[in-house]
């Protein structure tokens, strides 16, 4: 009867009831407001088009068409190229492993697939190089940044083979097709959403990484960006490399919604589906373990293993207090303030894609979404430009530094908000006015109550990927301002890795309950 | 011609029994229909014949081959058996074409024409091809599963409720299309479901399962009139069962002395199915057997509950029909057609 009830209610709140309801019509100031952070996430994209203009288009062919720039595409192209099918392969295998055979101590190994992104991309190269120290180029970037991202893929694959529906598997049986042959035409179609969400995922990492590139002296759009604007900032010829890094980015955008196709892959016909058998390895088994264990032998064992050695090395004299204190109280802070930013700005989408979802709605949506597959580099020029031209006094201020944080971490911020609203219904808020609450009311006592353990977690989600921004941090942190990150670089760029182990340290325990999200969610997603 | 044959088969999952020497057997191009409540076993049966699972005792054959006993099991792909699960477990990926081409080979010359003769065997458009399986419907859905399973022209076709997510009126439609379907194609059908009526209509041979054992195997009519059991009775469609006084061939009880089916002695426990039971609407006060306490009106048929005299038992509900129903409170006396079944125990 409820239920009737509330589907019968819904029509007549969207078409005639707004007299009677004034505070659910679709919010104005929402609107407005959402409105105005979406131009903000235009920024960058505005900027590359007002230099674009303002050089005239001789001095941009002049910088673009050069061969330093065709040899830096080359470079991304390769590196593209080279890690994502290996990161594939990597990240396939173990979740097959992990989630459909009987390999033992399965669950330990899925939590350990995943660790290696509590590690920052940069402690990766900075635990190799310390390794091998003659690592450098192509190769050795690929190799360690399969690494860092393959769990980037791992996460989506191993939650879509979880929840495949075993029917599938046993129709191919019976059409007589052999396992191997069930895994390529049945298993492995249904995972092509994962496999294009994940690598996109990487290769968006891939061009916007900055510390692990330098470190293997690997050249890349982002590496030649920072270091040409350390020379010479503002200049059209960095400007110039982020438009193109920015034309890579939306390449990479639309190569993914071709690949994806409009498919959908949800399970046909109803009723629930039947838990999964798994694989029997047998004598495969011993060989089997072997692959998780040289996986995270190579993205965990080495990276932890150096870092206690540094430690080691360095004793107590390393842990200076002032300097390390000074640099966490400061990552916290900058941490929080960017991520209680990002979320609050985030709400007014949030709220209105859950309750008054549209085309306009949408559009402004992808504007907040499509601005943190952007490069830090690319962003932080964008601000620096931005701030140069026409707010100098908020040239290296905090502002700068905390309006990038937002404009990167704006994704994060909205996905937990929109599924902590959604979870409550806009019923809810109409059953409290119906028990006498005015509407402003009904929204602060059951909407935000709702909304609240979400918003956090949106904070803590934006928090934690600010502690660990490296490039953006480098080039609008005012002076003075030194996180973990940037304190980290400094002193791994005079060599001096033992002073740095404990920066690297701390980074990787801030990492870590984010991490652990992450596993946790692709988990409750598959509905474990 | 016997297809099938398990033998004595047995499995077990930890604590529970799920099947206990289970024999069955179908003869070739028969429906056989194994029916039984929700973890009876009978699902685990077909997926153990389909190769998905493997029996712990007893065996297995098919055509005379032993496929699976207590220490081999031949892989499910080396089988030939067809199945066409509960939601028809379509290919997400691939279209309604490429689904039903999957088990053929892809070099086959024929292939496109074939995939277009099980697709009007199934009674598709030929529009349909392009589709995918999520702009079909549940019942569409189920025929393109079914000519999926089909084109391999497997030596069993295994069914495992496959009507059961469609809506009530396309669940009739289409157990006719796919009975008419397999009986042209004469091949062998297992079809597993909780639905009595269901099994009923759809096949040559019905086998009871309860609690992972065979409780009992015959046609439709013998399950149906003369259940081994209580619960088999009950399971079967609505039953008015009664205690009796047989002797011989006859048996009383509170309907009056009721021919009954074989010779009986003692007390005995009569089944009657409610359509046996007709009113005979002259009773009066001093002769009847029974008086209405509830009439259920519900269009063309109603159902009618009448408290026999001298029985402590709660009123038996008959189906008649609506023309010129008995009042409540009225009394009637009730004849029966055709024999009683005396149940065992």
């Amino acid at each position: 009867m409820l239920q009737r009830a509330s589907s019968l209610r819904r029509p007549a709140g969207r078409a005639g009831g707004f007299r009677l309801l004034p505070a659910l019509r679709p919010h104005p100031v929402a609107t407005l407001l959402a409105l105005a952070v979406a131009v903000f996430s235009l920024l960058p994209l505005g900027f590359i088009a007002i230099v674009t203009f303002d050089v005239g288009w001789e001095t941009v062919r002049t910088l673009v068409f050069r061969p330093r720039v065709g040899e830096l595409l080359v470079n991304t192209v390769y590196l593209e190229l080279a890690t994502i099918p290996i990161s594939i392969v990597v990240a396939v295998g173990l979740a097959w492993l992990t989630e459909r055979t009987d390999l033992p101590f399965r669950r330990f190994f899925s939590g350990l697939a995943v660790a290696p992104l509590a590690i920052p991309a940069f402690v990766h190269s900075y635990a190799w190089i310390t390794v091998l120290p003659g690592m450098r180029g192509l190769w050795s970037a690929v190799f360690v940044a399969v690494l860092a991202y393959y769990p980037f893929l791992y996460l989506p694959v191993a939650a879509a083979l979880r929840r495949l529906d075993p029917a599938l598997e046993d129709a191919g049986a019976s059409l007589g097709l052999s396992p191997f042959w069930i895994f390529i035409r049945v298993v492995l179609p249904q995972l092509r959403l994962a496999i294009c969400g994940g690598s996109l995922l990487i290769a968006l990492h891939l061009l916007s990484e900055y510390g692990l590139f330098v470190m293997i002296r690997f050249d890349t759009f982002a590496t030649a960006i920072v270091d040409q604007f350390q020379s010479s900032y503002n200049s059209p010829a960095s400007n110039m490399l982020g438009g193109v890094l920015v034309v890579c980015c939306l390449v990479l955008l639309l190569v993914e919604i071709g690949l994806r196709g409009n498919e959908r892959y949800a399970r046909v016909g109803t009723g629930t589906a039947r838990p999964s058998t798994r694989h029997r390895l047998g004598w495969l088994t011993l060989p089997c373990l072997l692959v998780p264990l040289i996986v995270a032998a190579l993205a965990i064992g080495v990276p932890l293993f150096t870092l206690g050695q540094w430690l080691w090395f360095g004793g107590i004299a390393i842990w200076q207090a002032d300097m390390l204190g000074n640099a966490l109280i400061q990552t916290i802070l900058l941490s929080l303030a960017g991520g209680v930013l990002a979320t609050l700005l985030a709400a007014p989408m949030a709220w209105l894609s859950v309750r008054a979802p549209g085309r306009v709605q949408r559009v402004l949506e992808a504007c907040h979404y499509y601005v943190g597959s952007l490069p830090g580099v690319v962003v932080a020029l964008a601000l620096v430009t931005v701030t140069v031209r026409y707010f100098m006094p908020l040239y290296q201020t905090f502002a700068t530094l905390l309006a990038a944080y937002v404009l990167l971490f704006l994704p994060r911020a909205m996905v937990g908000l929109r599924a902590s609203i959604a979870q409550a219904p806009v019923e809810l808020e109409r059953a409290a006015t119906a028990l006498g609450r005015t509407p402003r009311r009904a929204v602060f006592e059951i909407t935000f109550r709702l909304a609240a353990p979400g918003a956090a977690a949106s904070v803590a989600l934006a928090a934690l990927g600010i502690a660990n921004e490296l490039t953006a941090t480098l080039m609008l942190s005012p002076l003075g301002v030194d996180t973990l990150a940037t304190r980290f670089w400094s002193l791994t760029s005079e060599i001096d890795y033992v002073s740095a182990a404990p920066y690297a340290v701390m980074m990787v325990v801030l990492s870590m309950p984010m991490t652990l999200y992450l596993h946790l969610q692709s988990k409750r997603v598959a509905g474990q | 011609m016997t297809v099938l044959s398990i033998d004595k088969v047995s499995k077990r999952y930890g604590k529970v029994q799920a099947l206990d020497q289970v024999s069955v057997e179908a003869s070739s191009g028969m429906r056989t229909a194994v029916v039984g409540p929700s973890g009876s076993g009978k699902t685990t049966l077909l997926r153990m014949i389909a190769g998905f699972e493997t029996p712990d005792s007893g065996s297995v054959s098919v055509g005379g081959e032993v496929l699976a006993d207590a220490h081999r099991s031949m892989p499910a792909h080396l089988r030939g058996i067809g199945i066409v699960a509960q939601d028809g477990a379509l290919f997400p990926h691939l279209t309604v074409a490429d689904n039903i081409g999957f088990g053929i080979p892809r070099g086959d010359r024929e292939r496109t024409e074939r995939v277009l003769s099980l697709l009007e065997m199934v009674e598709l458009e030929p529009g349909m091809l392009t589709r995918r399986p999520h702009q079909l419907s549940g019942g569409q859905q189920q025929r393109v599963a079914l000519a999926r399973a089909l084109a391999c022209r497997p030596r069993l076709m295994l069914l495992d409720e496959p009507f059961s997510a469609l809506d009530t009126g396309l669940r009739e439609n289409m157990r006719k299309t796919v009975a008419r379907v397999l009986q042209a194609a004469g091949v062998t059908t297992i079809l597993v479901t909780h639905d009595q009526e269901e099994a009923l209509s759809f096949a040559d041979r019905l086998v009871v399962m309860r609690e992972g054992r065979v409780v009992q195997a015959g046609t439709p009519q013998d399950l149906y009139f003369h259940p081994n059991d209580r619960a088999t009775a009950l399971f079967m469609g609505d039953a008015v069962l009664l205690p009796a006084i047989a002797k011989g061939s006859v048996a009383a009880c509170a309907l009056g002395n009721v021919p009954i089916v074989g010779e009986h002695k003692g007390k005995v426990e009569i089944m009657l199915r409610p359509e046996q039971i007709r009113i005979a609407t002259d009773g009066s006060q001093q002769d009847n057997t029974g008086q209405v306490v509830d009439v259920e009106f519900s269009g063309a048929t109603s159902t009618i509950a009448v408290a026999l005299n001298g029985v402590a038992l709660p009123p038996i509900r008959i189906k008649t029909s609506s023309v010129a129903l008995p009042a409540p409170g009225a009394y009637v006396r009730l004849d029966v057609a055709e024999k009683a079944h005396v149940l065992e125990g």
